[in-house]
């Protein structure tokens, strides 16, 4: 395909929306991404969008727009999620699991009673950016404004909360509800990439982009700001990539999306080594205040005086010391210390 | 006790704490006064640190009451003036973040919902990190830190609030002696300023001479409370060790004992 080919079909209708919802998506997922990663929770959105997939489903049969019952079956079952995970049971992990296999196996099946077959299903498992429709590139805006607005300008708080649990309790924060707050917002980004990615591979873009950004930032701002940039870029070229590719061959937005962002975090890795290990050199060793030598006086003797180490035998008066033996030698006390004699 | 004056900050009435129905702390009574700097001290599992969490109340009790500043915990909102410094080993997430971003969440509890950091909030931070010696780290990410630096950053964390009492938990265990002078010398300042400190140790080292009330933990009861003790009297074996050598080599006799305390006696 020519360029004047490429922008002629990127400045179709259908391709300005989809470009739209794919910058949203692509701003919006990596920045509630952020905070799933930095509490350990890289794969609550894989999770929650196996429960979506139900929602979708519930959408199919009773006939209403698989957008909202999506969103609702997602906050409903990131809400439990989070009740599970704060529950604190040591087979946490495997409530959740119960949970996913629960979602998506339930999902299947209820679009087999639906009677829409396994086809109408594949456009929000791996989906279909092109075809979104102008109501669904408002309802996209409107919750990726919801999420970035409440992430933003919550940053301090969902911060401390997210990195401290303890301490930010103590501090008088009401963390449990900040951490409903973050499940809550994931569900919504889960539903909000579902029409761009797909909902198996919407958690590559919540969190690919943060693992790109924490190689070379140091801050937490400025990982969760160029994850944002970095997931706008990846959502953005990656459908210009498909459909591009969309000449020769059938190429899906949502794959070439996520393999776009894992090759800006292949890119970066070697990068992020190399800073790392140069930043490991420049340490300085600490210096250590204690244990100076000067605490203990040495004898100032020139080589030539002790021709012979302090023995048995060696002719100087042995003085049993504490937990060694001290040797008169000219008026006083040596004990050997190393190499040298100490004055005693 | 030493300080029988001051307003109490804590006072824990039968404080009892069970944990999966297996009771932690059994009725323990504690009263802080202002500016006191208390050592909870006691063996592994004896209860300090889940004093220390039942006094923050991140642990609920089964039965009792604490009071903090003279308001039940329950309904404590002047969260500000409580600085809260958790063991070691929660400061790194996921995420990078740097030093001064750990020191301003320690700020919240002064700083509104969706209201950007004032010049006095800055000046708090900039402060707390001086106070910890760590200015030059401040644009550092935290996991880049030594574990001695990262348990300053949390104490700076909890100044940046300005809190009137401070708990510490084990801030030293497990830290390089260089950080525990910096740790001893922050502390000392804080101390100096006139906020209350409850710190939970195993050992005090380089903060023994800060530590003007010691309590001491057994099997989840106060087993001791006064002046701090030394390890001498906690730790230590019961034949008195002789520090002082005998240098000058002298005849023994019959009438002339080689002991030095006993020739001293003698003279």
């Amino acid at each position: 395909m020519s360029l004047t080919e490429l922008v002629d079909l990127l400045s179709r209708d259908f391709m300005q929306r989809a470009l739209l919802a794919a910058l949203l998506t692509g701003l919006a997922a990596p920045a509630i991404g952020t905070f799933l990663v930095q509490r350990r929770l890289a794969l609550l959105g894989d999770g929650i969008g196996h429960v979506a997939v139900t929602g979708v489903a519930l959408g199919l049969l009773t006939g209403t727009s698989p957008t909202w019952t999506a969103v609702a079956v997602a906050i409903l079952g990131a809400v439990l999620i989070e009740v599970i995970r704060e529950q604190g049971h040591t087979n946490g992990d495997v409530a959740l699991a119960l949970l996913f296999y629960g979602g998506l196996a339930g999902g299947v099946l209820i679009t087999g009673l639906a009677g829409a077959g396994a086809a109408s299903l594949q456009v929000y498992l791996f989906g279909s950016v092109t075809s979104i429709s102008a109501s669904e590139v408002w309802y996209t805006a409107g919750l990726a404004v919801v999420v970035l607005t409440l992430t933003l300008g919550l940053l301090p708080q969902l911060f401390a909360v997210a990195s401290d649990p303890e301490f930010a309790k103590v501090a008088g924060l009401q963390v449990r509800t900040y951490n409903l707050l973050v499940a809550v917002l994931a569900a919504v980004s889960v539903t909000v990439a579902m029409r761009t990615v797909g909902l198996l591979l919407v958690s590559a873009l919540m969190v690919v982009p943060v693992a790109t950004s924490q190689q070379l930032a140091r801050s937490f701002r400025s990982t969760l700001l160029a994850a944002m940039v970095l997931g706008g870029v990846a959502a953005v070229g990656g459908l210009v990539v498909s459909a591009w590719l969309s000449a020769r061959a059938t190429v899906a937005p949502g794959p070439s999306i996520v393999l776009l962002a894992l090759a800006m975090f292949a890119a970066t890795w070697p990068v992020g080594v190399l800073l790392r290990r140069r930043r490991r050199l420049a340490e300085p060793f600490p210096i250590l205040a204690t244990d100076s030598p000067a605490e203990h006086e040495i004898a100032g003797h020139t080589e030539g005086q002790h021709s012979h180490e302090h023995g048995d035998d060696c002719g100087h008066p042995a003085v049993p010391h504490g937990d060694h033996v001290d040797y008169v030698h000219d008026g006083h006390r040596h004990a050997p210390h190393g190499e040298h004699y100490d004055e005693h | 006790m030493l300080n029988a004056v001051g307003t109490p900050v804590v006072e824990a009435r039968d404080v009892t704490v069970a944990i999966g129905g297996r009771p932690v702390l059994r009725g323990n009574n504690l009263i802080i006064r202002e500016g006191e700097f208390v050592a909870l001290m006691g063996a592994n599992g004896s209860g300090k640190s889940t004093l220390v969490r039942a006094l923050t109340g991140l642990l609920p009790l089964t039965q009792g009451s604490v009071l903090l500043f003279g308001t039940p915990l329950s309904d404590f909102k002047a969260r500000h003036r409580i600085g809260f410094v958790p063991q070691r080993g929660t400061a790194t997430g996921g995420v990078p973040a740097s030093v001064r971003e750990v020191v301003s969440s320690g700020r919240l509890t002064r700083r509104g919902l969706l209201r950007p950091a004032g010049r006095a909030d800055r000046a708090a931070i900039d402060d707390a990190l001086e106070v910890v010696g760590l200015t030059d780290k401040a644009g550092e990410g935290i996991s880049t830190l030594s574990g001695g630096q990262q348990q300053r950053v949390l104490i700076a964390r909890a100044l940046a609030g300005e809190p009137d009492l401070f708990f510490l938990d084990e801030p030293a265990a497990g830290v390089d002696l260089p950080s525990q002078l910096a740790l001893a010398d922050a502390l000392r300042i804080l101390s100096d300023r006139g906020a209350s400190v409850v710190l939970v140790a195993h050992e005090l080292g380089p903060l023994e001479p800060l530590v003007d009330r010691a309590v001491v933990m057994r099997e989840g009861r106060i087993g001791y409370d006064g002046p701090p003790l030394s390890h001498q009297d906690i730790h230590g074996h019961h034949h008195p060790a002789s520090t002082v050598h005998d240098h000058v080599p002298h005849v023994g006799s019959p009438f002339d004992t080689l002991s030095p305390t006993a020739r001293d006696g003698v003279r």
